[in-house]
């Protein structure tokens, strides 16, 4: 293994690992909110929009993640949608994510027991009360971790938009791969850099969870 | 000419679940201050008898009405959704799995809807909670979460929650079947209690002591129907139907 070549190397790649937590922090937050509406839909009283929500989740799964960001960043200037690589990177990948995130939120909000909208709207809460003041709280504290294994997967999906060379690290690998030869070292050093990102954000998320769950 | 109408009047109710017939044109009426217990074997349409009368499980067909005002009356949806929220701050129901929010402290649950319902300031409905608290004997609990209570305890907030509606009405659907049997007294003396304090309330029940002591009428359902009906000493110790007296039979010996 060429150390020396690492050690020359690894700035770059820091720099590229910047522009992969940039592009996942975005993408969850994209994510959080179509998943949010999306289970909102999904929950919805009103068929016309159940059917939203669960055409726009079976699309995003039902089809892979590069066809999305190809289909946006190649095919949607020829119907007038003008992305750069990174936006389009954060808006396929949030609205591929956000699809997941809507059934692990509608999963949470559904696990919460129905005797407690029973209790709530026996007292009188309206379907909203109910929804924000009994249910919401317990289904925020089940979704953590689902939400966490999104965004694990989503961290991971940001490789994917070296596809449409957004200069984050897999991209940043590849391309030092093809001036130094040396495809292992600059793997092994993109890989370990994911998993410090990923480690930390795991932590973070069952602190998260520790914190928020029911004593 | 004036008509008088029960205080709490079911008409006709029935209710079916797909091709299941559970409720078959049941009347009952209760009075104010009545207390009237129904009981029967499982599945016989208890449950769903006692939520029909809050509209938890709307009717199929039939009426129920509640101190003359219509529960379950035909509305567009925004405006039936206004009125029946407005009936069912009326309506205290208790659950055999007492449905406590797990989320909020004993005071919180009990605070919750006045808050948000009776626009009530937070120090009155901090004074509510501990008046009811002291009511059902726990105000030393008052910022416990349910989890750290025991069932008996659960059960007295979850009364207690319901009482700080200034219900006009109590259901009950067998309060004490899911405690141990240790802890059943307990929430049986609250009951009584507000017996005692003249509370109108309807309880479905498997404890034939406890009905015959604080009921004034009883009603023995089995099939979707009221098989039996009549004070307490006479469906318990004078059933006229055979369906009554093998119901109640069994369970004497289950009971040993
Ligand atoms: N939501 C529902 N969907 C379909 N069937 C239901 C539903 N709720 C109740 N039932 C059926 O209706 C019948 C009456 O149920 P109900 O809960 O009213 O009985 P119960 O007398 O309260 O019984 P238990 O003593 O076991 O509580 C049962 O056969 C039950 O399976
Ligand atoms: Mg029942």
């Amino acid at each position: 293994m060429d150390i020396d070549l690492i050690l020359r190397v690894y700035p770059h790649f820091l720099k590229a690992a910047v522009l992969t937590i940039e592009l996942s922090v975005l993408t969850a937050i994209l994510g959080l909110i179509c998943g949010s509406l999306g289970a909102a839909a999904r929950l919805s009283r009103l068929k016309a929009i159940r059917f939203i929500g669960a055409a726009y989740v079976s699309l995003f799964r039902g089809t892979p993640a590069l066809i999305q960001l190809f289909l946006l960043y190649f095919g949607g200037p020829q119907i007038g949608i003008q992305l750069d690589a990174f936006q389009a990177g954060v808006i396929g990948l949030g609205l591929n994510i956000g699809a997941y995130m809507t059934e692990t939120i509608r999963g949470a909000i559904i696990s919460v027991h129905k005797g407690q909208t029973e209790a709530a709207r026996t007292l009188g809460m309206s379907r909203w009360q109910a929804t924000r003041y009994v249910i919401l709280p317990q289904a925020f504290r089940l979704m953590v971790r689902p939400l966490g294994v999104n965004i694990n997967a989503l961290i991971k999906g940001t490789a994917l938009v070296a596809a449409i060379s957004v200069v984050e690290l897999t991209y940043t690998a590849q391309r030092y791969i093809g001036s130094t030869y040396k495809p292992f070292e600059m793997f092994i050093l993109a890989g370990v850099l994911y998993m410090i990102i990923i480690y930390a954000t795991g932590r973070g998320i069952s602190w998260l969870d520790k914190k928020v769950r029911i004593q | 000419m004036t008509h008088h109408r029960p205080f709490v009047d079911i008409r006709h109710a029935q209710k079916c679940f797909g091709e299941l017939e559970v409720l078959k044109d049941i009347s009952l009426q209760v009075e104010q201050q009545q207390i009237v217990a129904i009981i029967g074997p499982s599945g016989s349409g208890k449950s769903t008898l006692l939520r029909a009368i809050n509209d938890l499980d709307p009717l199929t067909s039939g009426e129920v009405w509640l101190d003359g005002v219509q529960v379950n009356k035909l509305l567009p949806h925004a405006q039936y959704e206004k009125h029946i929220n407005q009936v069912r701050q009326q309506i205290g129901m208790v659950f055999q799995h007492f449905n406590l929010f797990p989320h909020l402290t004993v005071r919180e649950n009990i605070t919750l809807a006045p808050k948000l319902l009776k626009g009530v300031s937070d120090d009155e409905a901090n004074a509510l909670a501990e008046q009811q608290l002291e009511h059902v004997g726990l105000i030393d609990r008052i910022d416990y979460h349910p989890s750290q209570l025991s069932g008996g305890q659960k059960q007295r907030v979850a009364i207690a929650r319901a009482l700080a509606m200034k219900p006009k009405l109590m259901l009950f659907d067998e309060a004490t079947s899911a405690l141990d049997p240790e802890l059943v007294e307990e929430v049986n003396q609250v009951m009584k209690m507000l017996a005692e304090e003249a509370m109108t309330m309807i309880i479905v029940t498997h404890e034939m002591g406890f009905a015959e002591s604080v009921c004034d009428r009883v009603l023995f359902m089995d099939g979707g129907v009221v098989v039996e009906e009549g004070a307490p000493e006479v469906v318990f110790h004078n059933p006229t139907q055979d369906r009554t007296k093998n119901f109640l039979r069994k369970h004497l010996e289950g009971a040993k």
